[in-house]
């Protein structure tokens, strides 16, 4: 059999046994990327079946499914929406990540990574996935609840948090002095200024440029853009996904709209190749060592998230239960965790051991997110009615 | 009614207002335009007992049925001086022979001494609909007249 033969059976059953994966998580009503991981893990290195030919063209899909994922992140925001939101919870998003991002870095330097390696699990821990918390919050009914615009504020908070980390991140993976890192902050807080005030001001001709009215033309269009503007943010250090990111937030309106459906079939192809490239590339003999790491940080970043979406739903004057549904909503972590950490593995700037550590904290988090969003009314209830509870 | 809007960034927006027995009811309109309508709990007025999705055409349908009580109970009222006229709302439900057809077609004027005053489609009001106005199975007609007059115009209307 010839290379590409091999290669095409060998994506193929890739793709075929990610469906699979898929049909069971929607069986169950999870998420789909902790299966994903799991199956990166067992084709990889080390794992059950080893696959050698689809390298190079794995890699650079899930290269494209970062920036699709970004790219329809940014569509999902207005630029009103996140300067309103950036206004509105800019207290509890500060609270937020000194709650959150402090046990990832405390743990990354008692294994001793160093500063880098602190940087790295601190975004990991920090950055809860919106697109988990989006999904769950419609499933279980809750968009029109009260606390809900609190949890969905803190979100985009943390998306804008991280257009400025993913830019600082690069630099200090590659290892450039202080200087340069400062430099590097600064280009992207000008750039991220200037993409916010382009789209509140200009949204609609960034529009009409990628806009077509023949799918074909404009699913050509947006990809070239995305990735035209991923690469040349890419070459300017601010990190291709964030250029994906700010890309889409200056696309708007019914643009954005049919940009987000066109793309959608896309980003889930992609964004499945890249979580399974991201397991191929740790080797799940690694994990055991530092499980008793990642649920230690699991539960510790678990309590951090409820206590977070407890003090920004309390600030709204919301109820307790609604403060407890809050809290319980943040607790999932999933893709740009991994974003974060494959950036990190694949500058080698940190070692395996940070990958592993990584990925079973998020196979943790995106099962237990869910989980938790669901039994916190339950148990809250049951506390509530218990007497003599504790006062908040 | 102090409507509150609150955004539901990348989601879409929640309308909603507080009832007087506490209760919010409202609607979360999502970005791709469907519709939920959502009604707070009694116990806890952050959370939500119900949020069921709407089609389009479902929400306009039970616009109709919330908004023209409405209606008729104002005409009502604007007619209470005038001992004999009544304002009643009447649907053109699905087999009816008008179904399609004009307000002309219906000749309900001279053959009932009845006025349509409005017609409600999809939660709009239309006003003062001429003959020529075409009706649809669902739309809901405000009439003015005896009510002798009007209990034959449902009947007109009904089988033709």
């Amino acid at each position: 059999m010839g290379h590409t033969a091999f290669a095409l059976i060998e994506l193929g059953a890739v793709f075929f046994v990610l469906g699979v994966l898929g049909r069971l998580a929607g069986r169950i009503g999870m998420s789909p990327i902790p299966l994903y991981l799991l199956g990166g893990l067992a084709f990889g290195t080390g794992g059950v079946l080893p696959l050698g030919d689809i390298g190079g063209f794995a890699e650079l899909a899930s290269e494209i499914g970062v920036v699709l994922l970004l790219l329809l992140l940014g569509l999902e925001y207005s630029a009103a929406e996140l300067v309103t939101g950036l206004k509105r919870s800019w207290m509890s998003g500060l609270l937020d990540i000194v709650l959150n991002a402090a046990p990832g870095a405390a743990v990354a330097l008692l294994l001793g990574w160093g500063p880098v390696g602190a940087f790295v699990l601190a975004g990991v821990t920090y950055i809860s996935s919106s697109g988990i918390i989006a999904k769950v919050l419609g499933d279980l009914g809750r968009l029109g609840n009260r606390e809900t615009p609190v949890v969905l504020s803190i979100l985009v908070f943390e998306d804008l948090v991280m257009a400025l980390y993913l830019p600082i991140l690069t630099t200090v993976l590659a290892g450039i002095s202080f200087f340069g890192g400062l430099q590097a902050v600064g280009i992207s807080l000008a750039v991220i200024t200037v993409v916010l005030l382009v789209a509140l001001r200009y949204g609609r001709y960034v529009s009409a440029v990628v806009d077509s009215p023949d799918r074909e033309v404009f699913l050509l269009k947006l990809l070239g853009s995305a990735l035209l503007v991923a690469g040349l943010a890419s070459a300017m250090q601010v990190s291709a996904a964030v250029g994906a990111f700010l890309l889409g937030i200056a696309i708007s309106g019914s643009t954005a709209e049919s940009a987000t459906r066109i793309l959608e079939p896309l980003r889930d192809l992609f964004a499945a190749m890249f979580f399974v490239v991201f397991g191929l590339n740790t080797d799940p003999r690694s994990i055991p060592p530092v499980l008793v790491w990642a649920v230690a940080l699991a539960l510790v970043t678990a309590l951090t998230k409820i206590a977070t979406g407890w003090w920004a739903a309390r600030r709204q004057g919301i109820g307790r239960l609604g403060r407890a549904r809050a809290g319980a909503s943040l607790v999932a972590r999933g893709e740009f965790s991994i974003i974060i950490a494959g950036l990190a593995v694949s500058a080698g700037a940190v070692e395996g051991r940070l990958a592993a550590l990584a990925t079973a904290y998020v196979l943790l988090m995106a099962i237990l997110g869910p989980i938790a969003a669901r039994v916190v009314e339950p148990l809250a209830r049951t506390v509530q009615r218990a007497p003599a509870a504790a006062p908040a | 009614m102090n409507v509150e809007v609150t955004p539901l960034p990348g989601i879409g927006v929640r309308k909603d207002f507080a009832m007087d027995n506490g209760r919010r009811i409202g609607v979360v309109t999502h970005k791709d335009g469907h519709i939920e309508l959502i009604l707070s709990k009694s116990d806890d007025p952050d959370a939500c007992l119900a949020s069921l999705p709407l089609t389009t055409e479902e929400a306009g349908a039970l616009a109709n049925l919330l908004g023209a009580p409405q209606l008729v109970a104002q005409l009502n009222e604007d007619h209470r001086e005038f001992a004999g006229i009544h304002t009643r709302q009447i649907s053109i439900k699905s087999g009816s022979p008008f179904h399609g057809r004009t307000l002309g077609d219906t000749a309900l004027r001279t053959r009932t001494g009845v006025s349509v005053v409005a017609v409600m489609r999809a939660g709009q009001v239309q006003p003062s609909p001429t003959p020529e106005f075409t009706f649809t199975e669902g739309d809901v007609l405000v009439a003015v007249g005896t009510s002798d007059g009007l209990d034959e115009a449902i009947k007109i209307l009904r089988h033709g």
